[in-house]
């Protein structure tokens, strides 16, 4: 089995009586895609918040490449190769889709206290910003204003963002979240042929896409891993589908 | 690699940046900055020098607007309190004139100077250690605690100056003899005029500059969504103190100007009026728009001066226009001469 890429190791966040996150831990390896699926409340969310540093767990570890993160804060975890998305989109609406990605681009440099060279018509920063654009199939919707772009468009764009740092593990919450059936499968499409550059753990309720594109699949109720498992033995699962049966 | 552009997009069809052209915003600004350097020689020729000192004021206020603009404008940090840069640009050359005109030293270590080229940097210095300090706990909050601490702060230097016997106390300080730069007279009104004209061009081609770069590129970032900056990997907090800091760098050395030009440095250079005023200026303007704190000191200042010599309550029309930039044209004079931005 090849080294994890991202680890969580017996992770803990209690919310006063509240246990949201329970001794959770599971693995990203190269070249998969690791869906964890939930129901609503199950504590998807906060797990995510303590996997991309905006919450600190109570105990537990994370590592992302061999390397412990646990108390890096966003920006540096990013920097170490953490690329997210957001379950509502998180972009910045007046600017230009590249615009957004550039920043990407930029922070990966490091370069980001230079004052005086003009950066909006820099080919370093565009030139990848524009490949990672047309990776997700936006290249024609460059220089259009974020807030002009359609739904679908713009959770292809998070995307984008986030591989434009040249991740080595992506976070990502929800991308098909509010998408008709013809964009979710577009995305899944694109999602797939992101499999072999860089691993992803995907939060998602769209079950096609779950078991379409993830090799393993992990199943969080009340902030525990219940099932664990390939698509067939999740789908047999009894006490997965009491979860989802009971709510 | 052929199942990646379900759009049709081929690599080969990548959109260059569209090219940009001067334009109706080109045009209004080329017209503003030549006014404003062709009416003074004018009034000068004619044997006005009033007016000429009335363009320098408002030149220097301008600039003092450039500065805040590139806190509250570019990056989004509404600062409650440049009046403090402003005032202690102005105390740093007052302090440095009274002393070099005793030929005392100040706190006893330091000689005094009236030349500008000493006073100017000591001024920025200054003022960015301020901002520094400041801006360093500040930047901690945001919101309406922002603009309450950072007030805060400009009111803890405000009566500090207040009650200093040693620089006037309340009662301010004059400069008898304007400060020296070397070959050149600054007691004519024109020739100062014109160094208040290069420090403002100076003042917004850096913020030009400045925001154009990479840093530049994370400052907008961080106005319009630090939860992106900060997912891309950069630290919002660090970029935000540097343009404060350079910021204050900038309205602290229009308060030096600003001192030399009325001869006189008081505790009112650093008090909230003197921040509203900016506050006032930048919004009129127009908020993160390189032109803005120039058109909002030109309409500021013919309100003062025009409306001012009719009624002692001119502010009220101030108020009203106020009131009306921000409900009806958001963009401010300049967005409705020149239109708005190409985005941001």
């Amino acid at each position: 089995m090849a080294e994890a890429v991202l680890a969580l190791e017996g992770l803990h966040k209690r919310f006063g009586a509240l246990t949201a996150t329970d001794d959770v831990s599971l693995t990203l390896r190269p070249g998969e895609i690791h869906a964890l699926i939930g129901p609503n409340g199950a504590g998807k969310s906060t797990l995510i918040a303590q996997i991309a540093g905006s919450l600190r767990p109570d105990a537990g570890r994370i590592l992302l490449g061999g390397e412990e993160i646990t108390g890096l804060s966003v920006a540096a975890r990013a920097r170490r190769g953490l690329g997210r998305s957001f379950q509502v989109s998180s972009l910045a609406e007046p600017l230009p889709a590249i615009r957004n990605v550039m920043i990407g681009v930029q922070a990966q440099a490091g370069h980001s206290f230079r004052f005086w060279k003009p950066a909006e018509r820099d080919p370093r920063l565009i030139e990848p910003a524009l490949a990672a654009l047309a990776r997700m199939g936006l290249a024609h919707r460059a220089w259009t204003p974020v807030a002009e772009l359609s739904h679908g468009e713009r959770r292809a764009l998070e995307v984008a963002c986030a591989l434009a740092m040249k991740p080595r593990a992506l976070l990502l919450d929800e991308p098909m979240a509010g998408l008709g059936p013809e964009g979710s499968a577009r995305l899944t499409e694109l999602l797939e042929s992101l499999r072999l550059e860089v691993p992803i753990l995907l939060i998602e309720h769209d079950m096609q896409a779950v078991f379409r594109l993830a090799e393993r699949i992990s199943v969080l109720v009340a902030g525990r891993v219940i099932a664990h498992g390939d698509g067939d033995t999740i789908r047999r699962d009894p006490q997965v589908r009491d979860a989802y049966l009971g709510e | 690699m052929t199942d990646q552009t379900p759009s049709g997009t081929l690599p080969g069809d990548l959109p260059a940046r569209p090219p940009r052209r001067l334009g109706r915003r080109g045009t209004v600004q080329l017209v503003m900055l030549a006014l404003l350097l062709v009416l003074p020689v004018a009034a000068d020729l004619l044997g006005h020098p009033y007016y000429v000192t009335l363009a320098s004021r408002l030149t220097l206020i301008a600039m003092a607007a450039v500065g805040l603009n590139l806190a509250l404008g570019y990056g989004g940090m509404v600062s409650f309190g440049h009046a403090a840069y402003f005032g202690l640009g102005g105390y740093v050359a007052g302090i440095g004139a009274y002393h070099a005109f005793d030929a005392t030293a100040f706190m006893g270590m330091f000689p005094g100077s009236d030349n500008l080229l000493v006073l100017w940097p000591i001024a920025m210095l200054a003022c960015g250690l301020l901002a520094l300090l400041i801006g360093a706990v500040s930047l901690r909050t945001s919101g309406v605690y922002f603009i309450m601490i950072t007030l805060a702060f400009a009111q803890m230097v405000y009566y500090f100056a207040n009650s200093w016997p040693t620089y006037g106390g309340q009662d301010g300080l004059p400069i008898y003899i304007r400060n020296q730069l070397p070959g050149l007279d600054t007691q004519d009104p024109l020739t100062f005029f014109l160094i208040c004209f290069a420090g403002l061009v100076l003042a917004m081609a850096l913020t030009s500059r400045l925001m154009g770069s990479r840093f530049g590129a994370a400052l907008t970032m961080a106005r319009l969504n630090d939860t992106r900056l900060a997912t891309a990997g950069i630290t919002p907090y660090p970029v935000r103190l540097v343009s404060f800091v350079i910021s204050a760098m900038i309205t602290g050395l229009a308060g030096a100007l600003y001192a030399d030009l009325n001869g006189f440095v008081s505790p009112s250079m650093l008090s909230w009026h003197m921040s509203g005023e900016l506050m006032v200026i930048v919004i009129l303007g127009g908020v993160g728009r390189l032109y803005g704190p120039l058109a909002g000191a030109v309409l500021y200042i013919s309100m003062e001066t025009l409306l001012g010599g009719l009624t002692e309550y001119w502010q009220l029309f101030l108020g009203l226009t106020l009131l009306g930039v921000v409900l009806f044209a958001r963009h401010g004079v300049m967005g409705w001469l020149a239109g708005r931005e190409p985005h941001g």
